[in-house]
């Protein structure tokens, strides 16, 4: 894509200026650390997509369920629309951001690999519940991944491949960490 | 998905939490998963909330007296994976499990889910039919209720506006079987009938429904056919017979009131098969 | 060199910015100075507007307008973009959409005001203290009853709430005499119910305007950039076209949701130049329930007949199509000439008639969703005939094949002429069906199901077959056909001076991996690597012209343009090469990359040839510099791919909820590209057809308030719902296009549906319940009733 409305991304404007009152918080995100001062009413999600600008994050409901927006919060897997700022003071998040190490995480190069996304909409909270159900369970049967990702809702893979990429990265963490 | 405007006071200790709640228009915040959805819909607009979620007895969940206490900011996900839990009050470990997605019960608090009274959330059901008590502090100081005493009405509770649930009581006894099974209502996977139902060595049997009624409860008349007799064929479904009769029977979109009822029954005998 | 990357699973291209976050949808777009908008909607479905008051809103802080209908009388509404007149002739009845509201609101979610504020929460609390006085109306919002005496009039001007009526195929005298003769005729009354499209990423609109160069920009989340441009300029706003630059940035799905020009494109576009700052909207989940066109709602009896040799000999169709309180852009088109002239099938019926009156009601508009009356026709055929097979006491996989049309290439035979317009391009119908039956293993099923019959399980098999029109659209067939717009596409490909490609296509990807597939295409077509071909789309001010993504249509349309403008870069390419190389151009022959003087080694690689064209020292006198051709490709015909779809289910007696153990899906798309996408594409329409079988579904009650508009309470397949799918396919090429391509994308929304429907009925009769229909969703409760 050539797009140049690319230019403006990160570096104008905001999608909210709120004023704010007085509500410090400090939180890690994806390793770097934040401080701002946010009204309570902001929702985590909104912190993130618009006062620190990884758009990677999505909002898809406004009723808690469609996933979209799953990030970590201090390692575990959360709705970031139903999580205020003011309640990650302290915490340590990762976003679909910070997946990556240099190279892709197992679970983004499975999606790829596999064709686990379409519109890549859903794909990022996609992979941030996928990511939380492997570190509990790095061998999911194919019931167990299905259940995992109940909570995120995708139109256009009717899961399928999605199933299919969480496979691959298992199989792939596993080989990593056997000797 | 704006919430209206509220003040936001973290207590690190419950007479913080106490005093900072006030009376009546505040609200108390843990896992924010009944809380935060209602808000960002403005169907609530409090004052001020009050974020309990870091004070850690709140959290803990530990024995007392031979039973479990179950700190009321524990998380459905800390219940459903504690080896004490699991070990000792295996229903509340497979219920925890059920509740809503793996976000949800990363976040959804068990204090916050009975605070809130939905009437088709899981946790009533397993805390009535595990006979468990529900312990509250105020102003005025400490108080226990009872399950059975604690759901009132349609997400209304026996707690007052100026009290917060500290912590759930539940007794352990030895020999016990106890299960909870769900119909879950398709799209929000809250229980569109959820019974709970727990058989102690004496005999006596414990059943209990959510999502079935506007307000959750022990149904006796099914207890009645079953305790303290053998968990048979014709005792079960005796129990099931008996099942949801007179209770006003909730009708939506997915269940009418005679197919609720009907998922009643068979839900009712699915959970004592599983402890007989 | 040499490519080979047509019919290759190459993993796509666009992947990498998804997946590690960096896809760029227009909310996640910013611009400088830029303001938000939040609308004050109606909670009524039909209620007179008395009186707007924002005297409070407006001072609330950092609202900078607030914009209510009477700031509008003068700009017009949105536009139908499809005309479908009376059988009598007359015009269909085509009451003004106005962006906002104006004394009347006709369904929940009417936008009566416009708040724009410095931020989203400043917008939203001032919307919330706009108070309007309304007094509350009676609405309908069945079709069927809209048109009863005395039922709540939705516009003045469409007396009896009929939009339109429209017949097609045989004489009725004859279908009714065909169907008296019959010795068997199957009726049947049914709801295909309404639809939420349920794009995962909501609508989203930013308005800018400069007042310096007088231009105007749209960020859309739309699925035809080009099309919303049009529109916008030509019938809403009245500015001129050549100052307003529409872009379609990176697009989280459609399904047909995203086909239409909204209201609110135009208005935030009109509100970005009255105020002189960009204004974003973007819509939440609750509005897009309300909002988004749904789809499907028809209110239909259908009745078959046969002869006593099982033959279908008639079918008579009357349907009552909803189409909301407006006339979406291609509403129209969904119930009759994309669904009337579908009912054909694959059968040989040589009588059908087709009635459809189009009915206007308080609820929200219904347009195109996945499939678009090709579900509804193919819904219609299927139950019907497997009900028959049930109700003749046949095998319904034998009924099928006995009425089945005989295979045709298209090319040495000619296309089969149906009753009802169409003539289909190529098909080998019964490959499919033998296909899937061998995949499903059709006699040891029935061996199983009769063994778990005997120990209480109800298992059962349902079958569907399908066939689509599309590849949409020959213009001129189309124009005779009421639409108001060309549906041809526009392929632009320029070569740049050192050999790489950048290809501008009007079809825009909003999920379908065009980035990749058109780039496959162009790779093996020019002999180059596919790292060398770079796919633009969706902008307006890059891309000269397009129809957009919708209907199938983007490579057998699109990619259709795309190689129009290769032939003639091939074309030109050997005239340059015959000049350097000193042969004549009609000895040069161009492959894997290299123009080749015929029956020698001399030759010119495309990169030469490409820097010849763009410095061009040694060059033909009679041609002009450049290696840059833009193509439109307007089709001579649809496209109709087909299929055969079998589910298995195992219906719980106790509760009647329906378990999917199985869904094979066996597709002809014509030739493939790129397997992996085509595979993704049937699997994804495959679970949105199961979501209307089993899932979802709109509802609204009798005050017009939709009563399940949130994810709590309509309910999505989840992963927890679905199996793995199996998928078959079979290639007949489609023969008027050059990739003998004929369209993937809505084929596993068609076939789907009624396979699993057919499966559940089939389960039941299993177990001795002999029930003839149940109305989708087929939710537990809704099959256990019919087991009572």
């Amino acid at each position: 894509m050539h797009l140049e409305y690319r230019e403006f991304l990160g570096t104008l404007g905001s999608n909210s200026n709120s004023v704010y009152m007085g509500n410090k918080i400090h939180v890690k995100v994806n390793g770097k650390d934040h401080q701002h001062e946010v009204e309570p009413r902001l929702l985590l999600v909104h912190y993130l997509r618009d006062t620190l600008r990884l758009t990677g994050t999505h909002i898809g409901c406004d009723t808690s369920g469609c996933g979209a927006c799953t990030v970590h919060m201090d390692g575990q897997a959360v709705k970031s629309c139903t999580v205020l700022a003011v309640q990650a003071d302290g915490a340590s998040i990762t976003t679909i951001e910070g997946m990556a190490n240099g190279q892709l995480h197992p679970l983004q190069e499975g999606f790829h690999q596999m064709h686990g996304l379409q519109c890549g909409f859903c794909t990022p909270g996609m992979i941030m519940t996928a990511a939380d159900l492997l570190s509990r369970n790095s061998n999911p049967s194919e019931g167990e991944i299905r259940h995992a990702l109940e909570g995120n809702i995708c139109r256009c893979t009717g899961y399928h491949n999605i199933v299919k990429s969480v496979q691959y990265a298992a199989e792939k963490i596993n080989k990593e960490v056997a000797p | 998905m704006i919430p209206t405007t509220f003040e936001y006071t973290k207590a690190t200790t419950v007479a913080d939490a106490i005093a900072a709640l006030g009376n009546g228009d505040g609200k108390i915040l843990a896992g924010g998963h009944s809380l935060v959805p209602a808000l960002k819909l403005r169907l609530n607009q409090p004052e001020r909330l009050v974020d309990i979620s870091q004070i850690a007895e709140l959290r803990a969940i530990r024995e007392e007296n031979g039973g479990l206490v179950i700190g009321a900011a524990a998380t459905h996900n800390d219940i459903a994976t504690n080896p004490l839990v699991r070990s000792k009050l295996p229903m509340f470990a497979e219920s925890a499990g059920q509740i809503g997605d793996v976000q949800v019960r990363n976040r959804g608090t068990i204090g916050g889910s009975l605070a809130h009274a939905d009437p088709a959330a899981d946790w009533s059901a397993v805390v009535l039919a595990a006979g468990a008590t529900i312990a509250v502090q105020g102003p005025k100081g400490a108080r226990k209720i009872a399950a059975s005493d604690f759901f009132t009405g349609i997400f209304m509770t026996a707690l007052a506006e100026d009290e917060i649930i500290t912590a759930i009581h539940v007794p352990v006894v030895a020999g016990a079987r106890a299960t909870y099974q769900k119909f879950a209502q398709p799209a929000s996977r809250f229980a569109l009938v959820g019974c709970a139902a727990q058989r102690t060595p004496d005999g006596q049997v414990h059943i209990a429904f959510t999502g079935l009624s506007d307000t959750p409860h022990r149904d006796h008349a099914a207890e009645a056919a079953v305790s303290g007799k053998p968990l048979d064929a014709a005792a079960i479904a005796a129990a099931a017979a008996a099942a949801g009769e007179g209770v006003s029977i909730n009708v939506d979109h997915y269940a009418s009131e005679k197919y609720r009822k009907h998922l009643a029954k068979v839900y009712l005998k699915r959970a004592l098969e599983a402890i007989a | 060199m040499s490519t080979n990357y047509i019919g290759k699973s190459v993993k796509r291209v666009e992947d990498k910015r998804f997946v590690t976050g960096k896809g760029n949808y227009t909310d996640d777009i910013v611009l400088p100075g830029m303001t938000h908008g939040m609308f004050v909607r109606s909670p009524y479905a039909h209620a007179k507007i008395k009186g707007i008051d924002t005297a409070a809103a407006q001072q609330m802080p950092g609202v900078v307008a607030i914009f209510t209908g009477a700031d509008l009388a003068e700009v017009n509404g949105v536009p139908c973009g499809w005309q479908v007149n009376f059988k009598s002739g007359d015009t269909m009845k085509e009451p003004k959409h106005p962006l906002l509201a104006h004394g009347k609101a006709l369904h929940v979610g009417d936008p009566v005001a416009f708040v724009i504020a410095e931020t989203r929460e400043q917008a939203k609390d001032a919307a919330d203290a706009v108070e309007v006085d309304y007094e509350e109306l009676p609405a309908v919002t069945n079709p069927a009853a809209g048109v009863q005496a005395g039922a709540p009039l939705v516009h003045d001007e469409a007396p009896g709430n009929v939009a339109f009526d429209w017949e097609l195929g045989n004489p009725k005298a004859e279908v009714d005499a065909a169907l008296a003769a019959a010795a068997h005729v199957t009726t049947l009354e049914f709801v295909n119910q309404r639809m939420a499209p349920n794009a995962i990423e909501p609508r989203s609109y930013i308005g800018a305007y400069d007042t310096t160069s007088d231009k105007y920009t749209l960020y859309t989340s739309t699925q035809n950039p080009h099309l919303i441009r049009l529109l916008m300029c030509a019938f809403v706003l009245g500015i001129p076209e050549h100052k307003v630059r529409v872009v379609g940035p990176d697009v989280g799905g459609g399904f047909g949701s995203k086909i239409f020009h909204y209201t609110e494109e135009a208005l935030i576009t009109w509100c970005a130049q009255k105020i002189s700052r960009p204004v974003k909207w973007t819509s939440t989940r609750s509005e897009a329930f309300m909002l988004d066109a749904h789809g499907r709602d028809h209110v239909t009896k259908a009745q078959m007949g046969f002869d006593a040799n099982g033959k279908i000999t008639a079918l008579k169709v009357h349907t009552y199509a909803n189409m909301g309180a407006f006339l979406s852009t291609f509403a129209p088109a969904v119930p009759t000439y994309l669904h009337g002239t579908l009912l054909q099938g694959l059968y040989t019926t040589p009588k059908i008639n087709v009635d459809v009156t189009a009915v206007f009601t308080h609820t929200n508009a219904v347009d195109a969703y996945r499939g678009a009356g090709r579900p509804e026709a193919t819904y219609l055929l299927e139950r019907l005939i497997d009900l028959s097979a049930l109700e003749m006491g046949v095998d319904p996989v034998e009924l099928r094949l006995k009425n089945l049309i005989p295979p045709f290439d298209g090319v040495t035979q000619p296309g089969y002429q149906t009753q009802v317009a169409l003539q289909y391009d190529s098909g080998n119908y019964q490959g499919v069906i033998e296909k899937g039956l061998a995949m499903l293993g059709y006699a040891d099923f029935r061996k199983a199901q009769k063994e778990a019959a005997e120990s209480g399980k109800l298992l059962g098999v349902g079958f569907s077959t399908y066939i689509e029109a599309c590849g949409i659209a020959p213009s001129a067939v189309v124009g005779s056909l009421g639409a108001r717009a060309g549906l041809y596409e526009v392929g632009q490909v320029r070569v740049q001076p050192t050999g790489k490609v950048s290809v501008f296509t009007g079809a825009h990807s909003h999920g379908q991996g065009h980035e990749t597939t058109f780039a496959q295409v162009v790779a093996d077509k020019l002999g180059i690597p596919m790292e060398d071909v770079d796919i633009v789309h969706g902008d307006s001010d890059t891309v000269a012209f397009g129809m957009g993504t919708y209907g199938s249509r983007s490579l057998a349309v699109g990619g259709s343009a795309i190689i129009k403008s290769i032939d003639k870069i091939v074309e030109k390419g050997k005239k340059i090469a015959a000049h350097k190389l000193e042969a004549a151009p009609g000895d040069m022959e161009f492959a894997n990359g290299k123009f080749t003087v015929k029956g020698t080694d001399k030759s010119l690689s495309f990169g030469d040839i490409a820097l010849t064209a763009y410095v061009p020292h040694v060059y033909p006198a009679d041609l002009e510099p450049g290696l840059d051709f833009s193509s439109f490709y307007d089709p001579t015909n649809f496209t109709y791919p087909f299929g055969c779809h079998i589910a298995v289910v195992e219906v719980e007696q106790e509760t009647g909820k329906v378990a999917l153990k199985r869904f094979i899906a066996v597709d002809d798309v014509g030739n493939v590209i790129n397997p992996m996408i085509v595979d993704g594409q049937i699997h994804g329409g495959v679970a949105q057809g199961i979501g209307q079988a089993l899932f979802e579904g709109v509802e609204y009650d009798e005050n017009g308030q939709m009563t399940n508009a949130s994810y709590m309470d309509y309910c999505m397949p989840r992963a927890d719902d679905l199996p793995m799918f199996e998928t078959g396919s079979q290639v007949t090429p489609c023969p008027h296009n050059p990739l003998g391509v004929k369209g993937a994308g809505e084929a596993g929304c068609i076939g789907s549906t009624p396979a699993v429907v057919n499966a559940v009925i089939d389960a039941l009769w299993s177990g001795g319940h002999k029930v003839r229909d149940i109305l989708m969703p087929l939710t537990p409760e809704r099959v256990w009733t019919a087991m009572q």
